[in-house]
């Protein structure tokens, strides 16, 4: 059937309107992607031209320096937000996994309700009522301020977001192969730990990633509980520094010297946390 | 006299909730045997199948009434443990499922190994043993450490079943195990389970009659939840006594 010169005229309006129209949208895509990069470029822009001044070696090596002095560095804040996120993820990952685990396979047991109930509330609360919470459980019965207590702190924080992707990780893994286990001959127990978790493993490791990202910048929750050291500290029943907390007094502090090492910190700080996301991306994409 | 029966069913019911399944089925099926259950969509022979190793525990409302004995103990007995009766008897299911994060030899020994036995020697042997059986092992016997979803559908649905003869179980339930496969991988599968008569017994559920008829010496026809007949396969495809069974093996329905 041939098409008359009247329809060829119509389909070739339609073509040029869908065109025109395809093009309006990319434009305003592409504006939308512009407009979401300004307040990253803007922080990092900052970040970096205040702060990368007060980065070098001795940044990483040196404790803080009395005012005046020349030099100093945020070693001690560096190490201890290290410590503080290595503390909290052994809670986060053990109990949130564990979490994670009740929820997605044992979902008939009575407690499951309350297993859930408590995740959302944990999620919901407030990074500085967490360290108040630390504060009074830990703090108060050690009387020191300790990296234990902000670790604690921090660790209660990652919970509910790990036994939340735990969760849906675990469900992801197919019914039909822990049906295989069992029809081997496996106890339940022995399915979770050998077949589905290995299976959902790339998963779990992200969700705990994720955590980690988010509460390594929190300071509420250290104010009073890790509460700060001008020292280098590994000891973790002592109190610790961390580049969140560090950042806060010395932002708030009158010195340029200061302001420069606090924009370091930051920087590094949000270095820290995109090599976590970046991380984090590639572990899920090796999956073939 | 010794009992020629390795398993008796005895007016077994199986419920989901208030909905009964299966009703009042009696079987009995020999050693060393291949059993074919056939059926149309539907009609409880896999449910009856799936009861036989106790997988119906973990579905929440489905309740099995009536007696299963193996080689003469009651499988759904007061003190009976469940994963016990799993490590007599094994299943092969219909979408091949090995174990994705495992290797081929990890997922064939995986038994085994998850069970406790760490014996590398006995691990290999075993491995090597079930690969034969279920005709794997010339394909995979150089890249045993090769991740188990690398194979073919038809050479993992293999893999599964040597994962399921490693452990030695007493019946094989097979349920629909060439469904899923193209018609290669299905035939090399029907020539393994002749041979494999001689280590275990097989019951099969396949919704194809011609596999039905092809491999194996007894069937059961099911319907609606009722065994409505069965015999030797010869007799079930060319002579059935019942109206109903004449009318799906010839093809009028299902």
């Amino acid at each position: 059937m041939t098409i008359t010169q009247q329809q060829q005229a119509v389909i070739s309006r339609r073509r040029s309107r869908r065109k025109t129209s395809n093009a309006v949208a990319s434009v305003l895509i592409g504006l939308c992607v512009v407009v979401i990069m300004i307040p990253l470029i803007a922080i990092l822009w900052y970040l970096i031209s205040n702060g990368v001044s007060a980065l070098s070696v001795e940044f990483f090596t040196r404790d803080p320096v009395p005012v005046g002095e020349a030099g100093g560095g945020l070693r001690n804040a560096i190490v201890g937000t290290l410590m503080l996120l290595a503390i909290a993820s052994v809670i986060g990952i053990i109990i949130g996994v564990a979490g994670g685990v009740m929820l997605a396979e044992y979902p008939r047991n009575r407690l499951v309700p309350t297993v859930r109930l408590v995740s959302d509330v944990l999620s919901g609360v407030p990074a500085i009522v967490m360290g108040l919470v630390a504060y009074g459980l830990v703090v108060v019965t050690t009387k020191h301020f300790s990296a234990f207590a902000g670790g604690i702190a921090l660790g209660l924080l990652m919970i509910p977001i790990v036994v939340r992707t735990s969760e849906e990780v675990l469900k992801l893994v197919p019914v039909s192969v822990r049906e295989a286990g069992l029809a081997l001959g496996l106890p339940q127990w022995r399915v979770i730990l050998s077949i589905v978790l290995p299976s959902a493993a790339s998963g779990i490791v992200t969700g705990v990633m994720l955590a980690v990202a988010r509460v390594a910048g929190e300071a509420s929750p250290l104010l009073f509980t890790a509460f700060g050291n001008p020292r280098l500290s590994l000891n973790p029943a002592q109190p610790v520094s961390a580049l969140p907390l560090s950042i806060f007094n010395y932002v708030v502090s009158p010195y340029e010297a200061w302001h420069r090492l606090a924009n370091a910190g930051a920087l590094v700080l949000v270095i820290l946390i995109f090599i976590t996301t970046l991380l984090t991306r590639l572990a899920t994409r090796r999956r073939h | 006299m010794t009992n020629p029966f390795i398993l008796n069913a005895q007016d077994v019911s199986i419920y989901y909730g208030q909905k009964r399944a299966v009703n009042g089925v009696n079987l009995n099926v020999a050693k060393g045997t291949v059993s074919a259950l056939i059926g149309p969509s539907g009609c409880g022979k896999t449910t009856f199948l799936r009861a036989i190793n106790r997988m119906h525990d973990l579905t929440p409302g489905a309740r099995v009434e009536g007696k299963i004995l193996l080689d003469g103990s009651d499988l759904y007995g007061a003190d009976v443990d469940a994963v016990a009766v799993r490590r007599r008897i094994g299943m092969v299911f219909q979408k091949p499922n090995p174990f994705p994060t495992m290797s081929i030899f990890d997922n064939v020994v995986s038994g085994l190994k998850l069970a406790g036995i760490r014996d590398q020697t006995v691990l290999k042997g075993i491995a090597e043993q079930s690969l034969h059986q279920a005709a794997l092992w010339d394909e995979v016997k150089d890249r045993l450490n090769a991740p188990a979803m690398g194979l073919s559908g038809g050479q993992q649905q293999r893999l599964c079943i040597a994962r399921a003869l490693a452990v030695e179980p007493e019946i094989l339930l097979m349920d629909e195990p060439t469904s899923a496969l193209d018609p290669q991988s299905t035939a090399r599968i029907e020539d393994l389970l002749s041979d494999l008569k001689k280590v275990t017994t097989i019951m099969i559920v396949t919704h194809n009659m011609h596999q039905a008829a092809r491999v194996s010496d007894t069937t059961s026809f099911f319907l609606n939840g009722d065994l409505i007949e069965h015999g030797l396969t010869d007799q079930i495809f060319t002579s059935p006594r019942d109206e109903r069974t004449e009318a799906y093996v010839t093809g009028r329905f299902g």
